[in-house]
């Protein structure tokens, strides 16, 4: 019915979460590659035996074969056990760095939406001005005044991703606040408390989640950019957007160098963002 | 080819029509078998509830189906050439030419960017007719021809820049502009204010004279027996009944026919009258209301002026007017949700509103806010998404502190109050019909033991049989629970089944007001009466009908 249909995703029926079963060989796939990497962050020595900094100048750039599957690096470390072990610093910054943006977001878009009407022109300013700022430009800002590694890295992209997250969760916030159902309960006598607690926090979750889902796959791409600018963890660490920037010298000679870690960064990306348009179209249809 | 021309052949033919749509291996039939024909000065009506299949099927007659729809017939045929081989290329050359069409809502209907006279030029180019010139000229006489005065000024207009009927009016003429012999008009008048409504029934009819034929598609029996020859009446898209006017109104065969009838709310008896007794102190009352709101060039629009009103103990307090009249606005000023520029509101003998720039505070209103239950036109908004039929009540429960082992009890009570079966319990309201959403609305309201229900068009969005069965509902819990309300509505024949006193609202005023029966027998102020006439125009179809 069209009146439901104009409705913005927080203000969806909740329907339980049932995974489909064979009709969505992608999300499956997703979740499997997700398993697979949060376990590699978790226990990486599960998945591979090497270790990730041991140096085996014999062994350099050896090609993908039976003794080392994604082949070694110029100073002959096993690329497959360099990419286990990079998930977890991979993991931490994209998935840190999108709670910090989160956050951020949540600081303003609260207050914006709930806190008066001073309070929302206040906070409409404050996202005009973040958003003069191209967000790749703060990011390498930040990590320029607080040096690099793994640290600024989750500040820089953090605070880079904030503003879009935070106007995005705004909007959201601000339907939510002049829905139909906060004025009924208004009218049934419920305190604002009552109703910040039924209603606001509950409704506002949804999108959150969304948002957070779809956006760690973005996040590990920038912080991958930036380390392969030479602002995130400093060789030799296993960092998936660090060994992408090594083997760019050696990518006539040693494709496998570069490839391998530019696999593992796209297929996090399409699996986070699979997760998330699942649970956005989930959210938003199956309540018919 | 001179379609006005009587022959055996003229005229739109349809034999066993029968519309399914299939998406995902599910197939649904939406019309079955329907049979009729229209002839040139003939009006025909399809009437039906919603999802009967009279939109589908007018969709079929014009192509529109769709590339799900699977439409098969013994015979569609326009002045005996079939239709039903046609390819887009045909059709886009019957449309408009030979079928007009003349949707329901003109605001979205019409391009909100170009004026009604590009709309209507296009019309005409689409079709190649005439030259730049001739084109303009044959604009202006159509947009005359459907009744806009002062088209030379107008025709440079858009949509959003015309009042509803104006709107109207463009659409119908850029559905004439190829002088199509036939109309197909679907709801055109059901988004209208009554007294417009009657306007463009008397286009339609001017319409008819000159020799179209009209196909008009409504739910609204009362209204389109005033102007159709014959009757087709659907359901779930069956034809249940098909004859002339007169004598399917004054001797309906199918139930559904007579449901449909009995339900039509000018056709219900109205409220007994019964006077207002004096001794008895007002629940809410409202003094000298007013309300404004800031244009751009920073003058003030007086939205409602000078208001004031007494609701009594066990009484139907109405308030009447056409759109834009301030009925919303009193009616959030009465809620405490919009303080009033002048004037004061008390509510159970104490302050509710005021004014005044210290005003009363929402705390001060919370512990009488359960006193006072509202329900809306759209029931469906103004439930949490995430909640079900029982969370949805427990939670009203909660704020009269009824302790929760016995809320079950409570909410399985309110639930038969409404007449819903418990086995909604666990639905969300998404789920439920436009009808049993509103009875969980009314449960809601019920829940927090009121005095006063504020009801703001809780009918208008409903099909006619379910609006009678909410109405009869009202009526009976009014009585049970001794409940006053203050019922806010744009529809006289609504109103007068249920209402005690009346207030007519006209742009933010009251100018009229009574008890319901005298207003309505006796309207002094001129736009009531047009009011009362309009109303009874489409109430007493019967004793007005076309020969």
């Amino acid at each position: 019915m069209s009146a439901t249909n104009s409705l913005p995703l927080s203000l969806k029926a909740s329907p339980r979460l049932r995974l489909p079963a064979g009709k969505h060989i992608g999300l499956a796939l997703a979740l499997l590659y997700l398993t697979l990497l949060i376990l590699a962050a978790i226990a990486p020595h599960l998945l591979a035996h090497g270790n990730p900094y041991g140096i085996a100048p014999r062994e350099a750039f050896t090609a993908p074969g039976w003794q080392h599957p994604l082949g070694t690096d110029q100073s002959g470390r096993d690329m497959w056990t360099r990419l286990i072990f990079g998930a977890r610093n991979s993991l931490v910054i994209g998935i840190g760095s999108i709670l910090l943006a989160l956050s951020v977001a949540l600081s303003l878009a609260i207050p914006g939406a709930f806190g008066g009407a001073v309070a929302e022109q206040c906070v409409k300013w404050i996202f005009e001005i973040l958003f003069s700022f191209p967000a790749v430009v703060l990011a390498l800002l930040l990590t320029a005044i607080f040096s690099s590694g793994t640290f600024p890295l989750i500040v820089a992209v953090g605070i880079g991703a904030a503003p879009g997250y935070g106007r995005m969760l705004f909007g959201q916030f601000l339907t939510i606040r002049h829905a139909g159902f906060i004025e009924a309960a208004r009218s049934l006598g419920h305190s604002p408390a009552h109703i910040l607690r039924r209603h606001l926090v509950p409704n506002a979750f949804r999108p959150l989640l969304i948002a957070g889902a779809m956006g760690v796959g973005q996040t590990i791409i920038w912080a991958s950019s930036l380390s392969f600018l030479g602002l995130g963890a400093p060789p030799p660490a296993a960092e998936w957007g660090t060994m992408l920037a090594m083997g760019r010298d050696y990518i006539a000679e040693a494709w496998w160098i570069t490839f391998f870690p530019g696999v593992a960064i796209v297929l996090t990306m399409l699996a986070t963002t699979t997760l998330g348009r699942f649970l956005k179209n989930h959210f938003e249809t199956s309540s018919s | 080819m001179n379609a006005f021309s009587d022959t055996s052949q003229s005229g739109l033919s349809v034999k066993n029509l029968s519309v399914t749509f299939s998406s995902g291996g599910v197939s649904h039939t939406a019309v079955h078998s329907l049979s009729f024909s229209l002839t040139p000065g003939e009006v025909v009506a399809l009437v039906g509830e919603s999802g009967s299949g009279k939109t589908v099927t007018a969709r079929a007659l014009l192509g529109l189906s769709g590339p799900h729809a699977q439409i098969t017939a013994d015979h569609l045929s326009l002045n005996g050439r079939s239709l039903l081989a046609n390819t887009e290329q045909q059709w886009r050359k019957i449309r408009g030419a030979e079928i007009g069409f003349i949707l329901q809502d003109a605001l979205v209907a019409l391009d909100p960017l170009r004026s009604i006279g590009t709309e209507i030029t296009e019309a005409l180019t689409a079709h190649k007719w005439g030259t730049k010139t001739t084109r303009e000229d044959r604009v202006l006489q159509l947009l005359t021809q459907a009744g806009i005065p002062l088209a030379k000024e107008r025709v440079h207009l858009r949509a959003d820049q015309l009042s509803g009927g104006l709107r109207q009016r463009a659409l119908i003429a850029s559905a004439l502009a190829m002088n199509p012999p036939f109309l197909i008009a679907d709801e055109p008048t059901t988004a209208l204010d009554p007294s417009v409504q009657v306007q463009i029934l008397e286009l339609l009819k001017q319409l008819r004279a000159a020799g179209h034929g009209i196909l008009i598609i409504s739910h609204d029996l009362g209204f389109v027996s005033r102007l159709a020859d014959r009757v087709i009446v659907m359901h779930h898209g069956h034809m249940v009944e098909e004859g002339r006017t007169a004598d399917l109104l004054s001797a309906p065969r199918h139930s559904y026919t007579r449901r449909l009838l009995d339900a039509e709310p000018g056709r219900r008896p109205p409220r007994p009258s019964t006077p207002a007794r004096q001794t008895a102190l007002p629940l809410l009352e409202a003094h000298n209301l007013s309300f404004s709101v800031k244009r751009q060039d920073g003058t003030r629009k007086h939205i409602v002026q000078d208001i004031s009103l007494s609701l009594f103990p066990g009484r139907t307090l109405a308030l009447i007017g056409e759109s834009g009249s301030g009925k919303t606005s009193t009616a959030r000023m009465i809620m405490g949700f919009q303080k009033p520029e002048t004037g004061f509101i008390d509510f159970l003998g104490e302050p509710w509103s005021r004014s005044e720039k210290a005003g009363v505070p929402e705390s001060a209103r919370r512990g009488r806010r359960p006193r006072l239950a509202a329900i809306y036109q759209d029931p469906l908004s103004s439930f949490d998404p995430r909640w079900t039929v029982q969370t949805i009540l427990d939670d009203a429960l909660s704020v009269i502190h009824v302790p929760k082992p016995e809320r079950m009890t409570r909410i399985r009570a309110l639930l038969d109050q409404v007449r819903l079966p418990d086995t909604l319990l666990s639905k969300n309201p998404l789920l439920l019909s436009g009808g049993q959403r509103q009875r969980v609305a009314i449960a809601r309201a019920l829940a927090v033991e009121p005095s006063v229900i504020l009801c703001d068009e809780p009918v208008s969005a409903l099909d006619v049989s379910v609006q009678a069965q909410i109405l009869d509902l009202l009526d009976d819990l009014q009585k049970r629970l001794h409940l006053s309300y203050l019922f806010i509505s744009h529809d006289l024949n609504v109103v007068r089944n249920i209402a005690d006193d009346l207030i007519v609202m006209q742009h933010g005023r009251i100018i009229e007001s009574g008890t319901a029966q005298d207003v309505l027998t006796h309207p002094r102020h001129p736009f009531t009466q047009e009011l009362v006439a309009a109303a009874h125009l489409i109430g007493d179809a019967t004793s007005s009908l076309p020969s």
